[in-house]
């Protein structure tokens, strides 16, 4: 007995040694295509990315599907955006995918939320009569780049913890990275400062952090409760609200039925505008900072048409 | 006199203490002994000195509290004032986050129409389900889901699952529900309708469905075509299927799993189950054979549609079923039951869903019975976490009984936000 213990233990050891190690680049999955494109801003071609909801998809509403139940298996880093989006559906996955680094507290699990400005902190007590509130703040803060510049630091801290060699490769993809978004942050500071203070409807709350680095002022929502589809008497109150305060533009995510948000602005002579709120969402927004650009060009081209400046 | 209701309350516990014996022993009948005495006379020595040890210590603290009240009147600085009692500890105040997710799912039904097969009461609060649910340690998760009904308080289940073991092994020990097909694996408040489908009534353990204590182990086969999962478990069996008649009989479920993405919005699910065990034979007439035994094989597929543009507002399922039982016994003519359904369910807007189902299975040790039906639903969405539902249901069973029924069901969920199963 004593013999066979010792030599299968031989066995383990012999083969935990001769299995070189992962030569292969370390594999990435992120919940959401943007921290996917940051993650590939700073990792280059050092790590393979990979996402698990597309852009035009409504990140609350994934579908944990068995075959994203692999990705997460051979996975040596998993990004989330927290802050609750994923709850209905990355839990399950993750006890699923039979991969201890990327639990939650494991060296491979990153929430993104971590030091980035959260916005809609709810203060006091929250119910579900408010709708589908997150208890622990607005989770589209990635719209703000301020908070894209704090996310790509914190995959630099955990790719330099799974791929220490490599960490001042992905120190000078950062640096990189930091000065084209400074350039272009100047450039969409400049193009918005002319319709800063420009009111406007969105259809969800996925924008605060878009509208207030932005300068946009937000009157009102298309839903009445953040998750509640339109209906007809907020629609009603909206529209007058709108003409009231001569708002003309209705933003709106790739993923929500055009047919209130267009009911609305033929009442009150207005546009809507179906932004990309991830990268990927359109073709046109292939990475981070091409997502702001389109957003804005687009914005920007609005704005001239129905403000008339 | 602040002593006053402490002196009361002394007298009182000594007249008691001269009272109570004294009744005793008339209640005896027998006069006290001399040693009885001297130990009830030593009794009251010591109360007399405890309660004039007590006025003494009152009196002490009385005359200090005067002493102090003069000392404020002559204008000498306040005594401190006592430090205020310790802020609740951050440790036990953030203790909280660790307390695991609770939510309570209820399932009101009702039923109109007649049906002799059915005891369904006409309104009833027929599931009250409270999950809680949590992360263990670093290496292991637990989920329990009581269940409340009209027949009492019970575990649906209750499980450990180890999610960190190598080699792609996941281990859930406890009482669950087993892995056999679609169907049992999932909650009443789960499924898309208000009932369960036929087949799983006559041969996968009726409402309850194989649901058992046991270890459940499960192991992703690697391979770039599609997910394949394979999942053993035993069970000591205590099911209207099952029933272990002792230890060294259990119950034994296997299955494979494939599923594959067939495009971005559209995937195939089947897989292929098998269970073992000690038949509990029906609850008319119990196996009479202790090595009576059942044997289930089951076969099931899924097709998905979901578009991920309008994920909210469209999708389609369409599911089958087909299990066959086959009891062994000495004392039970067994023949191969079979059954099936097959049910397809379209969302046409963001909060309405409809649906067909249709059922047809033998009965479990009576294959000349064959009981069939129909139904059709509408289900309502206000949110997430309420769900209105109306069945209709035709069934036209094996004995030439047939019975025409509407269901009603109001599903509503408060507590956390629990993860949708797939």
């Amino acid at each position: 007995m004593k013999s066979f213990i010792s030599s299968s233990a031989a066995l383990l050891l012999a083969l935990s040694l001769a299995s070189p190690a992962p030569a292969a680049p370390p594999k990435v999955i992120t919940t959401t295509e943007d921290l996917a494109a940051l993650a590939r801003e700073v990792g280059g071609d050092r790590i393979t990315v990979e996402s698990m909801a597309r852009g035009y998809q409504d990140p609350h509403f994934v579908e944990p599907k068995p075959s994203f139940i692999i990705k997460l298996h051979g996975a040596d880093l998993l990004i989330v955006i927290g802050r609750e989006l994923e709850i209905a559906w990355l839990p399950p996955l993750l006890t699923q995918s039979r991969n201890a680094r990327i639990q939650p507290g494991g060296p491979g699990h990153l929430d993104a939320s971590a030091g980035v400005r959260i916005l809609e902190l709810p203060t006091g007590q929250i119910t579900r009569a408010m709708g589908d509130v997150h208890a622990s703040g607005n989770p589209h803060y990635w719209l703000d780049p301020d908070n894209g510049r704090v996310i790509a630091k914190s995959i630099v801290g955990a790719l330099a913890r799974i791929a220490p060699a490599d960490k001042a490769y992905f120190d000078q993809r950062y640096a990189d990275f930091d000065r084209r978004l400074a350039d272009a942050q100047k450039r969409w500071d400049a193009a918005m400062a002319p319709y800063k203070g420009t009111k406007v409807v969105t259809y969800h709350r996925s924008w605060p952090n878009f509208t207030e680095r932005f300068g946009l002022d937000v009157i009102g929502y298309v839903e009445p409760k953040p998750g509640i589809p339109p209906s007809p008497s907020h629609t009603i109150d909206l529209i007058a609200e709108m003409k009231r305060q001569q708002v003309k533009v209705i933003l709106v995510e790739p993923y929500f039925d055009l047919k209130t948000p267009e009911s609305i602005v033929r009442e009150v002579g207005g546009k809507v505008v179906v932004l990309a709120p991830s990268t990927g969402g359109v073709k046109d927004a292939p990475d981070y900072i091409k997502l702001f650009d389109y957003n804005i060009n687009l914005l920007t081209t609005t704005f001239k048409q129905v403000l008339g400046r | 006199m602040v002593a006053s209701p402490v002196i009361r309350w002394a007298v009182f516990v000594v007249v008691m203490g001269f009272a109570l014996p004294g009744r005793a022993s008339a209640q005896g009948g027998a006069a006290p002994s001399a040693a009885e005495l001297r130990q009830a006379q030593s009794e009251v020595d010591r109360l007399r000195q405890e309660l004039a040890d007590m006025r003494q210590q009152y009196d002490a603290r009385l005359a200090a509290l005067e002493e102090r009240l003069k000392a404020l009147a002559a204008g000498a600085p306040p005594p401190p004032v006592p430090a205020p009692p310790p802020a609740v500890p951050p440790a036990a105040g953030s203790s909280k986050v660790f307390n695991p997710d609770i939510a309570v799912i209820s399932n009101f039904l009702g039923v109109a129409g007649r049906n002799p097969h059915s005891d369904q009461p006409a309104l009833g609060l027929s599931e009250v389900e409270t999950s809680f649910q949590a992360v263990v340690d670093p290496y292991a998760r637990a989920d329990l889901f009581l269940a409340a009904g009209p027949e009492g308080l019970e575990v649906e289940e209750g499980f450990v699952t180890f999610n960190t073991l190598p080699g792609g092994l996941l281990l859930k020990a406890g009482k669950m529900r087993a892995q056999f097909g679609k169907v049992n694996t999932l909650h009443t408040h789960a499924i898309p309708w208000t009932d369960r489908p036929l087949v799983t009534q006559n041969l996968v353990g009726g409402e309850e469905g194989i649901s058992e204590s046991g270890v459940s182990l499960s192991r992703l086969i690697n391979n770039s075509f599609l997910f394949l999962e394979a999942t053993g478990e035993a069970y000591y069996g205590n099911s209207e299927v099952f029933a272990s008649p002792r230890r060294s009989k259990l119950a034994y479920v296997a299955r494979v799993r494939g599923y594959r993405d067939l495009t971005e919005a559209t995937n195939l699910d089947v897989g292929g189950s098998f269970a073992y065990g000690p038949s509990a034979g029906t609850p008319d007439s119990p196996s009479l054979d202790p090595d009576a035994t059942t044997r289930l094989f089951g076969f099931d597929a899924t097709f998905r549609y979901r578009p991920l543009r309008r994920a909210i507002y469209r999708r389609l399922q369409a599911r089958t079923e087909l299990v066959w039982n086959r009891p062994r016994s000495s004392d039970l003519a067994g023949s191969t039951a079979f059954g099936f359904y097959g049910s397809g369910e379209y969302q046409f807007a963001r909060r309405w869903f409809g649906g067909a189902r249709y059922d047809r299975s033998a009965r479990a040790f009576d294959t000349s019975l064959v009981d069939s039906g129909g139904s059709v639903y509408l289900t309502y969405w206000p949110s997430e976490f309420n769900q209105i539902r109306g069945q209709y249901r035709r069934t036209h069973y094996g004995d030439g009984v047939k019975a025409n029924e509407f269901l009603f069901q109001i599903l509503f969920s408060i507590g956390a936000h629990g993860a949708h199963v797939f």
